[in-house]
């Protein structure tokens, strides 16, 4: 075997991934003087975050002036039980509306407002209309304002250099299958070309991980075919840590029928702007899912929901409206008590609701898609929706101000859907676009400091590099091995049914028995064909990702005994305030198999947890917890955020 | 519950290739990215096709069905009779890597080449304050989701390779013209810079692209011809002409020329500078001051015609106008393909 003919590359900084939390790295890193490397799976500018559709959550306070970032924190703690790490959702919520304002300089064009501000709508789990947005396609807006940001820093370069990758060079169509180490260092990354597959080797001080998350392990799932975890699994290999696996957001709306758009998600807006989900009967069931912790704040009337659409200030929002883990749970009910459609769904209605045009106007693409791709007309005909696997809340654990990987690494960051702790146990609807570019700018900042502070540049091990190389080939040696995509099917059975929405520990233990015998069918798969953009290998290599992935959120799903978020267990119904103490940390032992560590969650500082209401938090914390905290002076939290 | 249909489908390199026939099941409400899925996980493994987000929002399984540019997820099976073979090409103006997947990288180096953004100096981030209607123009364009079908379908590159180093393409067109419709970029040349280092002039307004786009986005009629009338009346316009020849630019900018000293009987135009290059006029505005967007509710594209109502070509009797043969004449060849 020879690593003679493997290409090599010299970066500061490598970007794996070229999402919207990617690229806001890239960028970063580049203006900060480092030469730096995208990796993109897929074409540039085709990565998953053109999907999301309903916007980007920043307390702008454009529309409703009383939103600031101590509400936006507040409700990203709400949504995610808790369980978020608290200076993750605050340094969220205070630079997001910074990072927003930044996109327009380069080139966005946010719907507005009728003073020409950026306009905000409303969205599940936001107390204020807080989501800047272009239509429904604001991950496109997105994504395409900073690739052409990319763009015209590589043109000034360009007119500095003669050269537009001097400085900042997209790998498009390349998966990085291994990280290299320099003892704890990073020292690089290798990976294939998936047009030719040759190899390539970027030896580089800084890698920042920015891959998105695992939805490729589940049957019914809005993600596309590059979520197979390989961040996650990077990380773990080179001896970083996961945390928050078992929480994983299914949407509540996704299309159950027709089979061309299964698991394609009906955004949130829909509801926002008046739609409502029905069951079989026609009966408007939401209203009986409202948990007490949400009853303040929820109506409990149709009558007062409708109001509540023109005139939010003097009523309470329509239950259609909740967290999205409470939807998926009501929908998923709904249809085991026999009251869903014949796909396993509810509907929901717009058509009854809205004018035609007031439709096609407000929600255009989600329009369009729904008439292409299925032949079903929104404005005519309820859709039928049901939970689809959609977000991973855990990821890696990283340090919340330089997003740099805790655990036995140094010199790995992570931002995005890759990284863990930001959104605690469900993550509220629009706060991925706003993390991805918080973090994203973090990581690239904090990326290219960390390459500065090294005296000497970690060095690649030339064995290290066979090895990855040896690995990488051998499914091509067993050409007569197992069928990759038979595999992947038998993972995503095992994931959807027994590691699913709703769990119980006999299933879980179950598929955790199954796993180990996936992964020694994985050490096993074979890859008809020659290297040469062979997705039959490609697939092949990403299994490997996908089982380990699916061992961290089954193990750690069966040890949570309690019910929050992203993570329901039959048997624990209830949320635990003891459970909310602790964080499930994976990592990887010597024989490649999951550890489970339990480790205390940060305590959260005072002057944030005088934000909230005492007796809202009693619901979440232990009474020793609240103890601690000295008792608030005679101002109520809610004026607090509101004097300011 | 499904049936056996008959596909066939390209398969080979940039060395060759042929297309082989595969009898695939196809079960209701599936689209054509779904079957080339089936075909991957039963029968060729190996058959290179590119996907992502399989909902007509990332653009990336462009190919062609039965001879025409589609979108695979955005294709359903029941847009077929029962016993039609569907056949999938990969796109015909870009190199072949393998299979249905193509080299698009023509497409990502004429995004380089088209001037990025220009911010507004001054104006901070936080500050940008835009209307809705002016931004919508350039919104529609921002659609976009580069899945190339439209620089595929162009002609003046499809059949003709050496056209390629000096035509961006329909997509860079609406990304030019995008700009210029952007109500805050700073750069004013959009239009001249598309004719003159785009290669616009060799669209000769087939509307193919418009037909082929997912997204529905009215290239032609939105983008394409707005921005070139807009250099027409500039080029060609009979005073301008009239003007560059009478005082050349560099006469015009020396500065030679005494301050006028008419005040006028408003004095309004006192000291006004004397020139005779012909000021720019602003646009026709409406009682509140913003342009009229005519475009929209007329049954032409591109606006109205600044001669009234009148079709084209104009009988030959009418027109008073000649063609200059100095040197000076019209750059630019207006060439037809």
């Amino acid at each position: 075997m020879t690593t003679a003919r493997i290409e090599r590359h010299h970066y500061d900084v490598v970007v794996i991934g070229a999402g919207g939390a990617g690229l806001r790295a890239a960028i970063e890193s580049r203006l900060a003087g480092k030469r730096t490397a995208i990796i993109s799976k897929s074409l540039f500018g085709k990565a998953h975050t053109v999907m999301a559709e309903g916007g980007a959550a920043a307390a702008m306070g454009n529309v409703n002036s009383r939103d600031n970032w101590m509400v936006h924190y507040r409700d990203t703690m709400r949504g995610g039980k808790f369980l978020n790490n608290f200076r993750m959702a605050e340094l969220h919520a205070k630079e997001a509306p910074e990072r927003i304002w930044e996109l327009e300089t380069y080139g966005a064009l946010f719907d507005r407002t009728k003073d020409g501000k950026i306009s905000q709508r409303n969205f599940g789990g936001h107390e204020y209309p807080r989501l800047a947005h272009v239509g429904d396609r604001t991950g496109l807006e997105l994504i395409r304002t900073l690739q052409q940001k990319i763009v015209s820093l590589q043109q000034e370069d360009f007119a500095e250099t003669g050269n537009y990758e001097s400085r900042i060079r997209v790998f498009s169509e390349t998966t990085i299958t291994e990280l290299m180490l320099d003892g704890g260092r990073v020292a690089g990354a290798f990976g294939y070309y998936r047009e030719s597959g040759e190899f390539l080797l970027l030896e580089a001080p800084a890698v920042i991980l920015a891959t998105g998350g695992v939805g490729r392990s589940y049957k019914v799932t809005s993600n596309s075919w590059e979520y197979t975890g390989d961040g996650h699994a990077l990380a773990l290999r080179a001896g970083a840590t996961l945390i928050n696996m078992e929480f994983l957001q299914f949407h509540p709306t996704g299309m159950v029928w027709p089979p061309s758009v299964k698991g394609i998600l009906v955004t949130e807006s829909v509801r926002g702007d008046g739609g409502v989900l029905r069951n079989s009967d026609g009966k408007r069931f939401m209203f009986d899912y409202v948990p007490d912790v949400f009853r303040k704040q929820y109506a409990d009337t149709e009558e007062e929901a409708d109001r509540w659409y023109n005139d939010p200030d003097n009523n309470r929002r329509p239950p259609e409206l909740l967290p999205r883990d409470e939807v998926a749970r009501a929908i998923n009910s709904e249809v085991k008590a026999g009251r869903g459609t014949k796909a396993g769904g509810v509907l929901l209605d717009v058509s009854t609701r809205m004018p035609a045009e007031t439709i096609t106007k407000r929600l255009p693409s989600m329009y369009h898609q729904f008439k292409e791709l299925a032949d079903v007309d929104i404005t005519k005909e309820p859709m039928e929706v049901g939970p689809t696997c959609h977000y991973v809340m855990g990821g890696v654990e990283v340090d919340p101000d330089t997003t740099a990987a805790l655990g036995v690494v140094e010199g790995l960051f992570a931002a995005g859907e890759v990284s863990g702790g930001m959104h605690g146990s469900n993550r509220l609807g629009g706060n991925s676009l706003s993390d991805l570019l918080v973090f994203g700018k973090r990581a690239g900042e904090h990326a290219a400091a960390y390459a500065d502070s090294l005296p000497k540049r970690p060095k690649v091990d030339t064995s290290d590099v066979e090895s990855a190389l040896r690995t990488a080939l051998a499914p091509l040696d067993r050409q007569s091995g197992e069928n990759p995509y038979e595999l992947q099917q038998d993972l995503q059975a095992v994931m959807g049914d027994l590691v699913g929405i709703i769990r119980r520990a006999g299933e879980l233990a179950d598929a955790l028995k199954r796993i180990q015998e996936l992964k020694l069918r994985v050490d096993q798969v074979g890859a008809a064909g020659g290297r040469r953009y062979n997705p039959g290998w490609h697939l092949a290599l990403d299994l490997r990702n996908m089982v380990i992935v699916s061992e961290c959120t089954a193990k750690a799903a069966l040890e949570r005994e309690e019910s929050r978020g992203g993570h329901t267990r039959e048997d624990f119904p209830q949320m635990s305030p003891e459970w909310r103490k602790v964080n499930l940390v994976c990592a990887l032992d010597g024989s490649a198999d999951v550890q489970l560590e339990r480790k205390p969650l940060p305590r959260m500082r005072e002057e944030l947890f005088e934000l909230f209401d005492r007796t809202e938090l009693a619901k979440y914390l232990t009474e020793d917890e609240l103890a601690q905290y000295a008792t608030p002076s005679t101002t109520a939290a809610q004026s607090k955020t509101e004097a300011k | 519950m499904g049936t056996k249909r008959h596909f066939r489908v390209w398969r080979g390199d940039e060395a060759g290739g042929e297309i082989q026939d595969y009898d695939v099941e196809v079960n209701e409400g599936e689209v054509v990215l779904d079957i080339i899925h089936r075909l991957q996980a039963t029968q060729t493994p190996d058959l290179a096709c590119r996907w992502n987000c399989k909902a007509g929002k990332c653009g990336s399984c462009s190919v062609e069905i039965n001879g025409k540019p589609r979108l695979g997820c955005m294709t359903r099976m029941s847009t077929f009779d029962e016993d039609e073979t569907v056949t999938i090409t990969p796109l015909r103006t870009f190199p072949v890597i393998r299979d249905l997947v193509t080299d698009v990288s023509f497409n990502y180096e004429k995004a380089r080449e088209t001037p990025a953004f220009a911010p507004p100096p001054g104006v901070a981030p936080g500050e940008y304050r835009m209307q809705q209607i002016d931004v919508e123009r350039s919104q529609e364009f921002r659609k976009c989701i580069e899945c190339f079908l439209c620089q595929n379908t162009c002609h003046v590159v499809r059949d003709h390779d050496d056209n390629k180093a000096a035509f961006s393409g329909p997509r860079y067109f609406i990304r030019a013209a995008e700009l210029d419709m952007h109500p805050l970029d700073d750069r004013t040349d959009r239009k001249e810079y598309a004719q003159a280092h785009q290669g616009m002039g060799l669209c000769n307004i087939t509307k193919c692209c418009t037909e082929v786009c997912p997204e529905h986005i009215k290239i032609t009629d939105n983008a394409i011809i707005p921005m070139k009338e807009r250099v027409v009346d500039r080029r060609y316009d009979p005073l301008v002409w009239l003007g560059r020849k009478i005082f050349r630019r560099d006469q015009l900018e020396s500065g030679s020329m005494g301050q006028s000293i008419s005040t006028g009987v408003t004095g309004a135009g006192d000291a006004t500078p004397f020139s005779s290059a012909r000021h720019a006029e602003t646009p026709p505005v409406r009682e509140d001051g913003k342009m009229d967007v005519s475009e929209v509710a007329l049954p032409i594209p591109g606006g109205p015609s600044p001669f009234g109502d009148v079709s084209f070509p104009l009988p030959t009797d009418r027109i008073s106008y000649y063609q200059p043969e100095s040197e000076d004449g019209p750059e630019d060849q207006h060439q037809t393909h």
